[in-house]
């Protein structure tokens, strides 16, 4: 029997970058406030003068949450000018936020991303579906950012960022071809009945096994994981100004399901690749927000 | 702000449902919830730190099998007995 | 006298049982494969020939488990709960409250003196309450399956790991690794976790003494141990409790050839 060579390909690593606005500038008049969210998977910060954005990172977070706070954080300064002196006020969000050791404040993730929707996507946001690393929030929101209502699923990977991480390992399909692989068929599959990613270690091969095609079986899983989240958003309150957040915001397979089974379109996304908010840091932004307001507020103003 | 608590699945619907806005943090319902499920969390609303309840973080991922002696099919749990606010609500909706 | 043959057609494992008179004469089992009926016929001739018997001698063949409906010879079925019932109450007639962790299901079932089910619950199809739990868990921590049980017993403490989800528990216990956390602590976290999961799954149902706990996880001394602390009452366990499904399945049987069986 021939020994096949190890594959050792990361399938589940997605891209860890930076960004600068350079046609934004700053000086010390301005109030420079930092927005730092920790999550399960993924470690975001945002950097904004005078409530406006001005650059962003995204990385992995480590088994560390201060020392992945940190590193984000010195990503996001880089090609900034800016020192950490001149951050006037810094909120730690997120899964790790309380382990943000430069940050003035804690803030919980429900508030952070709702007042970060606001900003990227306007004030016409009502529905926001949060798909982290580790848990899916569904949250509902008025013109001003601020929540009026929040569930969380139970804590469980279907769904979730590390669950992808999982298929995209599993199935041997690079993370960020994901959501464009499992709409690669001409029909839709059934969905599976079970979307315990445990399982689907074992029962993903056997249906591989049938006969089943890569495709068919993302698509079949994709599919359930969709109807559970669809499922949460309804119980908060679905309407049409309704947007995606997190991680998985950028599977459009995830994506694309969710509008097709509730029947709405998510409002346009403004494109990260090509410079524009990443909806993956909406959490960090609001951060950065309350950090202004908080700013002002201790300056008595 | 409304918080659920719970979640759905193939068994049905559960849910303990605490509205925030409505939570004068008296502690009636932590103190009468037989299971001690219910704690008192920092709330940050309109850039102030306010004091409600919540399900405890322990509770928050087995809902269903905590609040089961209390047989909430009629909604009328001690914790929603004890809010004067009517802050608590619950929906319990076994298939 | 009456011969019959149970067979418990489990996700990950097919097992058999022969009863003559009401006494077992032959157990068997194999994996079930991508194949189960071809495991079940093996695991069946298996069984006869050490039972001694042909097949004709056999009077009625059940059958039960998730794939029950792949059977071979079976010319009945019954629930899983059903056969957990039946078992519970032939092995320990005090028995009430029958709690059976298998591979990837668990289940918990209230039954009455004749070993009639009453009431059940279910760990809907989710690895954290099953045994993949412990298994994924074994693997994470590098450590064989088998030697789990013995390790957490050497554990002083326990550290908390996530118990709701078998995707997250491996990150916490590698998490926990690097924090060099030792072996038998991690171990017992595992179990502790995982009984956490059953206790509060069993809670559900109400608890009815005397407890018999059953399945392919009932033979492992660290799960006994944590789930006993954790209900805080004694357990009964068989000395075979992977094979009460299918000497359910058998039990059922010879009430089938007596006619009794509704």
């Amino acid at each position: 029997m021939t020994q096949q060579p190890k594959d050792t390909t990361e399938y589940w690593r997605w891209q860890e970058y930076h960004r600068v606005r350079s046609e934004k500038s700053w000086s010390n008049k301005d109030v420079i406030t930092a927005g730092i969210d920790v999550g399960s998977v993924g470690s975001k910060a945002a950097i904004m003068i005078d409530g406006d954005m001005y650059a962003w990172a995204v990385t992995r977070t480590g088994s560390n949450s201060p020392d992945s706070a940190k590193k984000v954080l010195g990503m996001v300064l880089e090609d900034t000018g800016l020192q950490l002196d001149d951050i006037k006020y810094t909120v730690g969000t997120g899964y790790g936020r309380v382990n943000v050791p430069m940050a003035n404040k804690a803030i919980t993730e429900i508030a952070c991303h709702a007042k970060g929707a606001n900003y990227i996507w306007g004030p016409s946001v009502r529905t926001i579906l949060d798909v982290g690393g580790q848990d899916i929030k569904a949250i509902h929101c008025d013109e001003t950012g601020r929540v009026t209502s929040f569930l969380m699923n139970d804590k469980c990977a279907a769904g979730t960022g590390r669950g992808m991480e999982v298929f995209a390992d599993l199935l041997k399909i690079p993370i960020e071809d994901i959501g464009k692989v499992s709409l690669s068929l001409d029909e839709e599959p059934e969905p599976v009945s079970c979307t315990c990613v445990a399982y689907a270690k074992t029962e993903a091969v056997g249906l591989l096994r049938k006969g089943w095609t890569r495709e068919k079986v993302l698509a079949a899983y994709t599919r359930a994981m969709a109807v559970r989240m669809a499922n949460l958003i309804n119980r908060v309150g679905l309407e049409k100004e309704f947007v995606i957040t997190g991680g998985q915001s950028k599977n459009m397979g995830i994506v694309s399901r969710i509008e097709n089974i509730l029947g709405v379109k998510t409002l346009p996304s403004p494109n990260w690749r090509e410079g524009g908010l990443d909806p993956m840091i909406a959490g960090a932004a609001g951060a950065a927000l309350f950090g202004k307001a908080l700013y002002a507020k201790s300056q008595g103003s | 702000m409304i918080t659920h608590y719970g979640y759905i699945d193939g068994s049905g619907e559960y849910f303990i449902v605490i509205d925030s806005d409505k939570c004068s943090g008296c502690q009636k319902c932590v103190q009468q919830c037989p299971q001690q499920a219910l704690e008192m969390v920092t709330e940050f609303v309109d850039l102030e730190d306010k004091n409600v309840a919540a399900v405890s973080e322990l509770h928050r991922k087995k809902i269903r099998y905590t609040c089961a002696p209390c047989k909430p099919q009629d909604n009328q749990t001690p914790c929603v007995l004890a809010c004067e606010e009517k802050a608590i609500s619950c929906v319990w909706k076994p298939l | 006298m009456v011969t019959t043959a149970g067979i418990d057609m489990g996700i990950q494992t097919v097992k058999i049982v022969i009863l003559k008179d009401g006494e077992v004469v032959a157990r068997a089992k194999a994996f079930s494969g991508f194949e189960p009926t071809k495991a079940a016929e093996q695991a069946y001739a298996e069984a006869l020939s050490a039972a001694k018997i042909s097949s004709e001698e056999v009077s009625n063949v059940s059958a039960t488990g998730s794939g029950m409906d792949m059977a071979p010879y079976a010319s009945g079925t019954v629930s899983m709960m059903g056969a957990d019932a039946k078992a519970g109450v032939f092995l320990f007639p005090s028995a009430r409250t029958v709690i059976d962790v298998g591979a990837e299901e668990a289940r918990a079932v209230k039954c009455d003196e004749r070993g009639i089910m009453m009431d059940f619950v279910v760990n809907e199809r989710c690895a954290a309450g099953a045994g993949a739990f412990i298994e994924a868990m074994a693997r994470a921590l590098e450590v064989k399956m088998e030697d789990m049980g013995p390790l957490s017993l050497k554990a002083k403490r326990a550290s908390p790991i996530n118990a709701t989800c078998v995707i997250f528990g491996e990150s916490d216990v590698v998490s926990l690794i690097h924090r060099q956390e030792s072996k038998p602590e991690i171990a017992r976290a595992v179990f502790d976790a995982m009984a956490d999961r059953i206790s509060s799954m069993v809670h559900r149902l109400g608890i009815n003494p005397d407890v018999v706990l059953v399945g392919g996880v009932a033979k492992d001394v660290g799960f006994i141990e944590s789930l006993k602390r954790k209900l805080g009452l004694t357990i009964l366990v068989p000395e075979h409790p992977e094979y009460a499904g299918a000497l359910g399945a058998s039990l059922t049987a010879a009430s089938r050839v007596k006619g009794d069986h509704k």
